[in-house]
C-alpha cells in the first residue's frame, strides 16, 4: 500500500475565513473563460477586424440614415427634377435617363452617387435607407430562426424519446419545403391577411415583419438538428448529471448547463446566416415580395436597375456593390469567429 | 478539524434544521434486490424489446452510518450503475431503495428534492464533470443556487470556505476549469458534493482518471472530510489497493451481482469466492520476492454478455472450480466465517492468495 505518501490538504480545516474574505477582496485573480481566449484571438484576426470594422460602419449608416441624408440634403423618397441651378436633372427625351455626370447617373456634386432615372430620386439616399431594410430583416430573421432552433433543438435533444422524434420529424419536414417557393406564395398571403383580419395595414412596417417572420419560420430547423446533436452529446457528460443529482431541473439544466455550452456553434452560425438572410431579403424585394415602394431597398434598387442597365450602369453597381461588401464581411467574420472559437477547425 | 465546520453549520442551521443526523452504526441506507435493467429494443417506428442488458441483477447491501463500502469489480459489472441508482440518477426496474427509512426507490424528480442534499455524488472524470463555461465559483455555488439555499456570510464565502477546505486556493474563485490540474479538478467536484453537507457520498471511480500521485492527495483527502463532516461513503472502485485503504467493508461484484461482501481485513485475507481470489491475485505487487512466491490466477475467456448471463451461478463459466451444480443452482449469498462475510457460492474455501 503506497497510499499516504503526500498529504496536500491544508493543516487543520484550512484558511481561518476572516483571512480569506480579506485576501479575495484585496487581490482578485481573474480567470479567463472560454470566450475571452477566444476574444483575444479574433482581435489579432486582421481579416476579422477589417470585416468587424466594415460591419460597424454599416450598421452605423443603417442607424444614423436620417442624420446623414441631412447632410446630404436629400430625403430618399423625394422627387428631383431639377438641380440648384436650374437645369434638367432628367432627360426627357431618352425615358428618363439622368442626364449627364459618370455614365449618365446623374453624378454630382450635389447627388453624390447620382438620381435614379424617371423619378429623380436621390441614389446616396436610398442606399443608405436601403441598409435599414437590409439589415433589420437579416438580423430580424437571424433572432428569429436562431432563438427557435435553439430551443426546439435543445428540447429534442434533451427529452429524446417521442418528444425528439415529433421535432425531428418537424424539421425533416420544413428541411424538405421548396423555401423560396413558399416565401414567394406566402409573404403576399400573409400580409394581405394580416390585412384584412387584423386592420393591420399593409405599409412596410409589416411587410417587413412578414418578412422576418417567414425567413426565420424557414430557417431555424437547420440550427436546430445541429443544436439537437450538440445536446445529445453533452446531455451525456458528467457535469449534467452532477446538476441532476443536486436537484436541478430540466429548465434549469437546458438554460443554465447546456445553453452555454452552445454559444459558439450559434455565434458561428448566426454569424454565417445573416448574408444569406440579407442575400434572402434582396432577391425577396428584388422579385417583389418584399418591401414595397416608395421604402428604398438594395434588393428594390437592383431590381429598378436592371431596366437601366444600358444608359446607367452605375444605377445598378451602387446596390450591387453595397450587397457584395455586406455579405462577404459578415462572411468573413463567420469564419474568422469559427476560427478563434476552435482553433483546431478549419483553416490554420 | 471542526474548526471550520462549526461555524459553517450554524450558518446555514435554519435551512438544515429538519434533517435529522444519522447515528453512527445506525442503518444509513439499504438495498434490496435492486436491479437495472436496459432494454434492448429493435425496429424504428414500432419498437419492441427483444432483450435486456442486465446490469445490475438483484443486488443487496446495507450502509452503516459513517462507514466505507468498497465496490469493487472489473468493468461493466455493474457497480457505476448502482453508484447511479443509489443518488437516483438512474430509474431502478426492480428491488427496493431505502434511505434512513424512507423508500426512494421510485420517487420523482420533485420528491426527491429533500434527499439530493443528504446523496450526493463524486464523479469519476475530472475533466467531463465540470461545466467548461462556468467559472469555479459557479460550479461550487451551484448546489446553493439549485436548492435554494441561502448561507450566512453570502453565497461566495461559503464557497471559498469549501474551496479552503479541499485543498483549493480560494482566491482562484473566478478561474476556469480549464486552468486546473486533474487533481484540483476533482478537488472542485468534492467541494460540490460537499456543499450542501450530504450524509452518503457516492464516489464514483473517484480517482481512476488521476495521477497515481494525485490519487493518494485525493484519497486522503476523502479519509480527512469522512471524519470531519461525519460522511458515509459508497466508494466505487477497481483499484483494489485503494479501495484497501479507504474502505470499512468490501463488496465484490461480477456481472451485475455481488459475489463477496465482508469487512476488509477480512476480505483482503480470507476471501472465500473463487472470483475474489482472481481479483486479488492480480494485485501489482511491489515486493518481487513475494511475486515468486505468489500464485497468480488467470481467468480465461470474456465476461459472459449481461444480455444472456449464464444460468445458475454467473461465474461459472470462467471458474476452475466448476461443477454440475453451479450451473443448476444459482449460490445464494451467505454467511460464511466471520459474522458479516458473505459469499456467493458452492464451494467457498480459504485461499492464501495475497
Amino acid at each position: 500500500m503506497t497510499l499516504g505518501a503526500t498529504e496536500a490538504s491544508p493543516p487543520d480545516g484550512g484558511l481561518p475565513s476572516e483571512h480569506i474574505a480579506e485576501t479575495a477582496e484585496a487581490k482578485q485573480i481573474e480567470g479567463r473563460s472560454l470566450g475571452q481566449i477566444a476574444w483575444a484571438r479574433l482581435k489579432k484576426d486582421k481579416v476579422a477586424l477589417i470585416s468587424a470594422t466594415l460591419i460597424l460602419l454599416i450598421i452605423a449608416i443603417a442607424v444614423l440614415a436620417p442624420l446623414i441624408v441631412k447632410i446630404s440634403g436629400f430625403p430618399p423618397d423625394q422627387p428631383n427634377f431639377k438641380d440648384s441651378n436650374g437645369n434638367d436633372l432628367l432627360d426627357t427625351q431618352l425615358g428618363g435617363i439622368p442626364a449627364g455626370g459618370l455614365f449618365g447617373s446623374g453624378m454630382s456634386s450635389e447627388h453624390w452617387l447620382g438620381v435614379e432615372p424617371q423619378n429623380g430620386r436621390d441614389v446616396f439616399a436610398r442606399l443608405v435607407y436601403g441598409a435599414r431594410a437590409s439589415l433589420l430583416v437579416a438580423l430580424g430573421g437571424t433572432v428569429v430562426a436562431v432563438v427557435l432552433g435553439t430551443v426546439v433543438g435543445m428540447v429534442a435533444g434533451y427529452f429524446r424519446g417521442w418528444v425528439d422524434a415529433l421535432l425531428s420529424r418537424v424539421m425533416d419536414i420544413l428541411l424538405s419545403f421548396p423555401t423560396l417557393l413558399f416565401i414567394l406564395a406566402l409573404t403576399p398571403v400573409i400580409a394581405d391577411r394580416a390585412q384584412s383580419t387584423f386592420g393591420i395595414p399593409d405599409n412596410n412596417t409589416l411587410r417587413m415583419g412578414v418578412l422576418i417572420f417567414v425567413l426565420g419560420f424557414f430557417g431555424w430547423a437547420y440550427l436546430a438538428r445541429i443544436v439537437r446533436g450538440q445536446t445529445l452529446s453533452i446531455r451525456e457528460r458528467e457535469f449534467i448529471d452532477a446538476a441532476r443529482s443536486l436537484g436541478a431541473g430540466p429548465g434549469y439544466v437546458i438554460f443554465r448547463q447546456i445553453l452555454p455550452n452552445l454559444i459558439p456553434t450559434l455565434l458561428v452560425y448566426a454569424t454565417l446566416i445573416i448574408p444569406t438572410y440579407i442575400t434572402a431579403e434582396a432577391a425577396l424585394s428584388f422579385l417583389g415580395v418584399g418591401v414595397k415602394e416608395p421604402t428604398a431597398s438594395w434588393g428594390r434598387m437592383i431590381s429598378d436597375a436592371s431596366n437601366w442597365y444600358e444608359g446607367n450602369p452605375l444605377y445598378l453597381f451602387f446596390p450591387g456593390a453595397m450587397l457584395f461588401i455586406t455579405v462577404l464581411a459578415f462572411n468573413l467574420l463567420g469564419d474568422s469567429v469559427r476560427d478563434a472559437l476552435d482553433p483546431r477547425a478549419g483553416r490554420s | 478539524m471542526t474548526t471550520t465546520s462549526t461555524p459553517k453549520s450554524t450558518g446555514r442551521a435554519t435551512a438544515f434544521s429538519e434533517r435529522t443526523n444519522p447515528v453512527r452504526g445506525e442503518v444509513l441506507l439499504e438495498v434490496e434486490g435492486l436491479q437495472r435493467h436496459f432494454p434492448v429494443t429493435q425496429g424504428i417506428v414500432f419498437q419492441r424489446q427483444t432483450g435486456a442488458v442486465k446490469a445490475v441483477d438483484g443486488i443487496d447491501f446495507q450502509l452503516i452510518a459513517g462507514e466505507t463500502l468498497g465496490l469493487v469489480g472489473e468493468s461493466g459489472c455493474g457497480k457505476s450503475t448502482t453508484g447511479r441508482l443509489v443518488t437516483r440518477l438512474d430509474e431502478p426496474t426492480g428491488g427496493k431503495i431505502t434511505f434512513q427509512g424512507a423508500d426512494i426507490t421510485h420517487l420523482n424528480r420533485r420528491q426527491m428534492r429533500p434527499f439530493r442534499r443528504d446523496v450526493q455524488i463524486i464523479f469519476q472524470d475530472p475533466f467531463s464533470s465540470l461545466n467548461p463555461r462556468q467559472t469555479v465559483g459557479t460550479i461550487i455555488a451551484a448546489p446553493f443556487d439549485i436548492q435554494g439555499i441561502k448561507s450566512e456570510g453570502g453565497t461566495r464565502k461559503a464557497v471559498q470556505d469549501l474551496m479552503a477546505r479541499v485543498g483549493l486556493n480560494p482566491e482562484h474563485y473566478n478561474r476556469y476549469p480549464h486552468e486546473f490540474s486533474g487533481g484540483q479538478r476533482q478537488r472542485i467536484g468534492i467541494a460540490r458534493a460537499l456543499a450542501l453537507r450530504p450524509k452518503l457520498i457516492v464516489c464514483d471511480e473517484p480517482v481512476s482518471a488521476l495521477d497515481v500521485s494525485i490519487q493518494a492527495q485525493v484519497v486522503n483527502l476523502l479519509d480527512d472530510l469522512q471524519d470531519e463532516f461525519d460522511l458515509t461513503y459508497l466508494f466505487v472502485a477497481h483499484d483494489l489497493s485503494v479501495v484497501r485503504h479507504i474502505s470499512d467493508r468490501v463488496a465484490v461484484m461480477y456481472l451485475g451481482k455481488i459475489v463477496e461482501i465482508a469487512a476488509r481485513d477480512e476480505l483482503y485475507n480470507h476471501s472465500r469466492h473463487p472470483y475474489t481470489h482472481a481479483l486479488l491475485s492480480a494485485v501489482p505487487e511491489p515486493d518481487p520476492d513475494a511475486v515468486k512466491r505468489r500464485e497468480r490466477i488467470r481467468l480465461t475467456g470474456d465476461v459472459p454478455s449481461p444480455l444472456n448471463p449464464p444460468t445458475g451461478c454467473r461465474f461459472r463459466t470462467r471458474c476452475w472450480k466448476a461443477q454440475d451444480v453451479c450451473a443448476e443452482q444459482e449460490p445464494p449469498l451467505v454467511q460464511i466465517g466471520a459474522p458479516g462475510h458473505l459469499a456467493a457460492c458452492h464451494f467457498p474455501e480459504e485461499r492464501d492468495v495475497v
